[in-house]
């Protein structure tokens, strides 16, 4: 309950704003929750945006570590991804039959060239002190060509039943294999979040360096790790979207995902000049991401215009979590009370709040 | 050890700037001397600035808010949208020139105007506001008008078209006739804004001040500079040279895109950080932007002359940006500023311990 209360208004912008746009929905049309089963797998509005975020939310639970140790943001996610991916198909290609062995084979190859990306990433920034948005910018600049290289041609296409499955269904499960990886992944995140001090010691180092490092913590060795964790991300979600994709493109495979996993970590109400951070927050945001997407597109915007709609939801989001807008409306809600007197429990929403003003009014 | 002490008169953005400059001259230096046919001409030198005007001003539009310890995201897709508007509105047929010139300015300054506001006064991280003004700059751009529209106003071609002369820089050719060198007023209003610029940057009370606030924004606040007014002014300036660079990009293709621009903000950030210009502020040289631009531009020249893969550029731009923040950090590091240190694993750094 403790813990609730300390994550609870950061907890509470995000939530709010996905249940607003959960309501957009059902008064669109009230079959949003329906469930349908084709081909002995779920499929509907909810399993689509659980499907269609895998991708961001890993990114965006990594992402979130970053910003948190680093003060800063890894803009190379997306080309990262793009890189990782391009390994694990060229792995798989090569290796002549595939099997469940193969795939785990290509997949640890692409984790291992994920670890390597971090570690190029988490030495510009941990040991030569670079800013995370420059030192990532390089492979930023890089990266697809290098995944074009590695492609050797434009998109090899992985035509076969077992990666097809990993990307839609495996048959006698009824929930698509993405929403199952990214569940094991949040889960696995979770265990080492409780059961390492990464949390605690990560947002040290983003709080205060020297205090860190004071208090015997490592700061380079701490970004250093967080770079290479984002890392490990970075391949998870590429193998992901190539297996749910059937083939690698490496101009267009998950591009622009970076601004996302970023904008997610924002609106799960994480400061992105580092410090403390709440996983769950990033999660929440990155479902809301693909939730708001959906929504434009099931409200019929043009897909021309989705991206303007998108900028306006972003900036009055933010204008509502801003430190200014913030302050103001702490001192409502203590002018509120101070009306009130202690009577009222501190708990009450503004709106009961308002409601009972009135009636201590009557009273009086 | 003396080397070191000596480099202490020099501030660290001119040091930053010396470096980029040698680096350009170095770069360029090799190109004349591996393809002299092409890179000794006059006419390639200015074609550089020609045909890149527009990123060269966003970049010095985007080093400005970066002195003052901001990100601009938004400009390239502010640059898209300019030049697809003015576009739209030459081809109506009613307006002049100037009218569209006058919309370019101010759907620059609206878009400088909306974000300076929201961080400067709201305290809104101005990765996420510009990242949104980013969508929203391609959004309208994508609704305003999808297809390919190219100009064909008289007034505006007459511009497109116009080129400045100059005789005694020109070139034999091969077949014995004489071409003149000649320069797009692109090139001139790039160079203009340079000087103003680097003017206003160096020698105002807005730049003196911007300088402060990046660097350090309490202490600037304890001096009395207005902090909030200053980030302000910055985004609407950086925003009004995103409007004169969608202009002159008009003025370049003649045609609106929606692809025009793309791309253009990680191009500006990379020629600001060669340029010399830091991240967190407080640190850059105006004339070291452009600089940096042209660094990588001149890269992306050789690699085209050289006849190689195309992917090499993006992977040889990437290399060459590692080199230098690389590069900065270890010389920022041998200076020993305070609080700027290259943290190298005890392992590595016996000396610097003992010491």
């Amino acid at each position: 309950m403790a813990k609730a209360k300390a994550h609870g208004f950061q907890l509470f912008l995000p939530l709010s704003v996905l249940a607003i746009l959960i309501l957009i929905n059902l008064i669109k049309g009230a079959d949003y929750f329906s469930l349908s089963i084709i081909n002995g797998a779920l499929y509907g509005n909810i399993p689509n945006i659980l499907f269609g975020a895998s991708e961001l939310v890993i990114l965006s639970i990594g992402m979130t570590l970053v910003t948190s140790s680093s003060g800063g943001q890894d803009i190379s996610v997306g080309v990262a991804a793009a890189i990782t991916s391009s390994v694990f198909v060229k792995v798989l290609l090569s290796a002549g039959g595939i099997t469940w062995m193969t795939i785990l084979a290509a997949f640890l190859a692409s984790c291992l060239i994920g670890l390597v990306i971090g570690a190029f990433n988490g030495a510009l920034v941990a040991i030569f002190n670079v800013q995370p948005m420059v030192a990532t910018l390089i492979l930023f600049t890089a990266g697809r060509s290098v995944a074009f290289l590695i492609d050797g041609r434009l998109s090899p296409i992985l035509a076969n039943d077992l990666t097809g499955q990993l990307g839609s269904v495996i048959p006698g499960v009824p929930i698509q294999t993405p929403i199952i990886l990214t569940v094991i992944f949040i889960a696995l995140f979770a265990v080492l979040l409780k059961t390492t001090n990464l949390k605690l010691y990560s947002e040290s180092v983003g709080t205060n360096q020297k205090a860190a490092r004071l208090n015997g913590i490592d700061p380079i060795r701490i970004k250093f790790l967080t770079y290479m964790i984002l890392g490990v991300c970075t391949a998870v979600a590429g193998f992901i979207a190539v297996t749910k994709a059937g083939r690698h493109d490496s101009v267009n495979l998950l591009k622009f995902v970076e601004m996302d996993a970023i904008l997610a970590v924002a609106i799960g109400g994480n400061a992105l000049g580092g410090g403390k951070f709440s996983i769950t927050g990033s999660i929440i945001g990155a479902y809301t991401i693909e939730v708001l997407n959906r929504t434009l597109l099931r409200l019929e915007v043009d897909t021309e215009t989705i991206k303007a709609f998108k900028a306006v939801f972003i900036i009055i989001l933010m204008v509502i979590a801003s430190p200014v807008v913030r302050a103001y409306a702490s001192k409502g809600m203590k002018w509120l009370r101070a009306r009130l007197g202690v009577a009222v429990p501190i708990q009450a929403s503004a709106g009961a709040g308002a409601e009972s003003g009135i009636s201590a009014k009557k009273e009086e | 050890m003396n080397t070191i002490k000596r480099k202490e008169a020099i501030s660290n953005s001119n040091l930053l700037f010396i470096i980029a400059a040698a680096i350009f001259v170095l770069m360029y230096g090799f190109a004349v001397l591996r393809y002299p046919n092409s890179f000794l001409q006059y006419q390639t030198f200015f074609d550089l600035f020609s045909l890149n005007a527009p990123l060269i001003i966003i970049t010095l539009g985007l080093s400005i808010v970066m002195i003052g310890g901001g990100i601009d995201i938004s400009v390239g897709a502010v640059t898209g949208l300019v030049t697809m508007c003015c576009a739209v509105l030459l081809e109506t047929g009613t307006k002049s020139v100037a009218d569209s010139m006058l919309l370019a300015l101010g759907i620059g300054i609206a878009f400088g105007l909306l974000q300076g506001f929201l961080i400067a006064f709201l305290e809104i991280q101005p990765f996420i506001i510009t990242l949104a003004g980013m969508f929203l700059a391609n959004g309208l751009l994508t609704t305003i008008h999808k297809n390919p529209l190219n100009v064909t106003m008289p007034d505006f071609l007459l511009l497109r078209d116009y080129e400045i002369v100059i005789p005694w820089l020109g070139i034999t050719n091969r077949l014995g006739n004489f071409i003149p060198l000649t320069i797009k007023p692109g090139a001139v209003v790039v160079v203009a804004l340079i000087v103003i610029l680097v003017v206003l940057m160096r020698w105002s009370r807005f730049g003196r001040n911007l300088y402060a606030v990046g660097g350090n924004s309490q202490s600037a606040l304890m001096l009395g500079i207005n902090v909030k007014r200053t980030k302000f002014l910055s985004y609407v300036l950086c925003g009004f040279l995103s409007g004169i660079a969608g202009f002159v990009f008009l003025m370049t293709t003649g045609a609106g895109n929606v692809g025009n621009a793309a791309g253009f903000e990680m191009k500006a950030i990379a020629g600001s950080i060669i340029g010399g210009t830091m991240l967190t502020g407080g640190v850059g040289n105006l004339i070291g932007s452009p600089v940096g631009a042209l660094t990588l531009l001149t890269i992306n020249e050789l690699i085209r002359a050289a006849g190689v893969n195309s992917n090499f550029q993006a992977i040889a731009s990437g290399a060459l940006l590692c080199i230098f923040i690389v590069l900065q950090s270890v010389v920022l590091w041998l200076r020993g500023t305070g609080g700027f240190r290259l943290a190298l694993p005890s392992w590595l750094s016996p000396r610097i311990k003992g010491k």
